[in-house]
């Protein structure tokens, strides 16, 4: 499970030793996150971002636990007690900010660590599994964030509610007996508000349930460099303490500051106002969106604007999912052998304008659907299937990689102007 | 002398870390300085984590309760409400103003007198919380018909504390007399408690 070259944890005192003896608790951590975990020695700030992602998942458990001690869970005075946080609790305007924007920081952090393994190919062989349980995590929370926003019961909670479930409609002949059954009720109200809930605060414990798997996963190989070489030997790795400790303690608090930056000068950049109004079942706000980071997914649900064999509205549906549950066969749509985009020249080119086309689909996904943001949402999402489905399979096999590295030494000290000498 | 910063030759590994070759206090001041900086941060951070717990300012604003005891004939008592807690408020008939002055204050667990327990002008009115300070439950005497125990005053069915005239423990387990709650008189028959 790990190098051999990686070092045994040995217990100093008598006590931590009788601990060892019985629970090997301290070993397991150390051999995980420890001096017993052997990381190449060239990762850069990208990978950074998986403790990052732990840090955000931390943060909003503990804000939403304290939070969940004042909300009341009932159509009637959700959003009074929402208020009641705000104006009246101690500090609990700090709190609810810290779990709303703590929520927008996860999602910026997740989108980083997921571009940074469609980079630098993280998802090919043998870290498959890592990639698969990470897609499971990503759904995960676009599902308690989805939830999440439902509670404080204001406009956009209650038409985000009745939008997303109506997504299930779209199913063919059970689909509105699966929104009703959903929703436990026609339209949201008090069932609905009290299930998100209660899954609200089930779920997060489910991902980090689903983030020791993804670990683990990852430590049957070791962790993955930006030269997708593999480790050779010993002298290509660190300890992962305290090197990458200190590494990661540099971009947790730069994590931080931007946190607090959102926090307490602009807590309500993210947010939309009409959010501040209580619900009514009567009254749709004129222009609902999602909330930034379900922004693309949203535009490729729009771009479906005719029926062809299926109602557009079910191509919608089918199109959002289907762009996510995409990435579960990634690892088999990518041939090429080459992980990192840094040797491979014509990927390196489409994964930008990947890039560059969820952004679009971002600004799509928030614009009013006058006719040129719905073509421009249609050529965007095209194009994205296209990058997945087309693309990369043909490129995979048609790219001349550059030439690697020997291995993760040389490729180090060919950077810092050495002259790299043979294998060992 | 090696330290920190010196480049490491071509193909060869960094040497390893040894505390007399290197710069140690200089690392190590980092070290501590970036830990004990972290540390400060947790804990401001756990502030508003704990104080969140506190009574919110709603709560604290039912904070002051308006009595009318205009309505309060002697003997009776009145139960009411004071931030969400019981509150007897009881009009002292003479005989039992009288009970409670023959009693020795220095044989009482919590010695109190009357005068001590009351507004000066209005010994008659007896304002104490309806909390057994025991643990806590509500005595008994402060409606018509109730158990008011030996002493005449009031009884807590949980554990059997005796309370007399004056609301003063004078038999079971609790500690104090019924607490009396900062008040004032505004008028000759309205109170405001808190």
């Amino acid at each position: 499970m790990s190098f051999p070259w990686a070092k045994h944890y040995e217990p100093k005192y008598a006590l931590t030793k009788w601990v060892d003896e019985r629970l090997p608790l301290p070993r397991f951590v150390y051999s995980a996150v420890g001096g017993g975990y052997p990381v190449p020695r060239n990762l850069n700030y990208f990978w950074n971002f998986g403790v990052l992602a732990g840090a955000a998942l931390a943060c909003q458990i503990v804000t939403g636990i304290v939070l969940a001690m004042h909300f009341a869970a009932n159509g009637a005075i959700a959003f009074d007690s929402v208020e009641h946080i705000m104006r009246d609790v101690n500090a609990g305007w700090f709190l609810r900010y810290a779990h709303a924007n703590g929520a927008s920081m996860f999602f910026i952090v997740v989108y980083t660590h997921i571009a940074r393994g469609l980079y630098y190919g993280s998802y090919k062989a043998p870290r498959e599994m890592v990639w698969l349980l990470g897609v499971v995590i990503f759904l995960l929370m676009m599902a308690t964030a989805f939830m999440g926003y439902v509670l404080p019961w204001g406009q956009m909670s209650f038409w985000g509610a009745q939008v997303i479930t109506g997504f299930f409609s779209a199913i063919p002949i059970v689909g509105e007996t699966i929104r009703v059954w959903l929703l436990g009720g026609f339209a949201p109200d008090d069932a609905a508000l009290n299930r998100f809930f209660s899954l609200h605060y089930l779920l997060p414990f489910v991902i980090a349930a689903v983030i020791v798997l993804h670990i683990w996963a990852l430590h049957i190989p070791g962790s993955s460099n930006p030269t997708g070489v593999e480790v050779k030997g010993e002298q290509d790795t660190v300890p992962f303490h305290p090197y990458y400790t200190a590494k990661d303690g540099l971009g947790v608090a730069v994590f931080f500051l931007v946190f607090a930056a959102l926090i307490f000068f602009a807590p309500n950049y993210l947010g939309h106002p009409d959010n501040y109004i209580p619900a009514n079942p009567l009254s749709t706000p004129a222009h609902i969106v999602p909330e930034w980071y379900f922004l693309p997914f949203y535009a490729i649900l729009k771009s479906f604007t005719v029926d062809f064999i299926l109602p557009a509205k079910l191509w919608g549906v089918l199109a959002m999912f289907g762009s996510i549950l995409l990435m579960f066969f990634l690892p088999w749509l990518d041939s090429s052998p080459v992980r990192s985009a840094k040797y491979r020249p014509t990927y390196r080119i489409f994964f930008w304008i990947l890039i560059l086309d969820v952004f679009a689909l971002g600004y799509v996904g928030g614009a009013e659907p006058i006719a040129r943001n719905v073509i421009i949402g249609q050529i965007a999402a095209a194009y994205y299937f296209a990058h997945f489905l087309i693309i990369v399979p043909m490129v995979s096999r048609m790219e001349r990689p550059r030439p690697l590295p020997n291995s993760i030494t040389e490729a180090v000290l060919a950077k810092h102007g050495a002259h790299p000498v043979p294998a060992e | 002398m090696a330290n920190v910063d010196t480049a490491v030759p071509p193909g060869e590994d960094p040497a390893p870390f040894h505390e007399a070759v290197s710069d140690p206090r200089r690392r190590d001041f980092i070290n501590i300085a970036a830990v004990a900086w972290a540390g400060v941060g947790g804990a401001v951070i756990v502030l508003p984590l704990v104080n969140q717990m506190s009574p919110s300012a709603d709560v604290l604003a039912q904070s002051t309760t308006e009595l009318d005891l205009s309505k309060i004939a002697p003997g009776q008592a009145i139960k009411t409400t004071f931030r969400k807690q019981p509150l007897f408020v009881r009009n002292l008939t003479q005989k039992e103003m009288d009970e409670a002055d023959l009693v020795d204050v220095g044989t009482l667990r919590d010695p109190q007198t009357l005068e001590q327990r009351t507004k000066a002008g209005h010994k008659n009115w007896l304002i104490t919380l309806g909390v057994c300070t025991h643990l806590g439950c509500i005595p008994l005497g402060a409606a018509e018909g109730e158990n008011r125990g030996q002493y005449g005053g009031y009884f807590c069915p949980c554990h059997g504390s005796q309370y007399d005239t004056a609301a003063r423990i004078r038999k079971g387990p609790a500690p104090k007399n019924l607490e009396v709650p900062p008040y004032n008189f505004t008028s000759d028959t309205t109170v405001t408690v808190g």
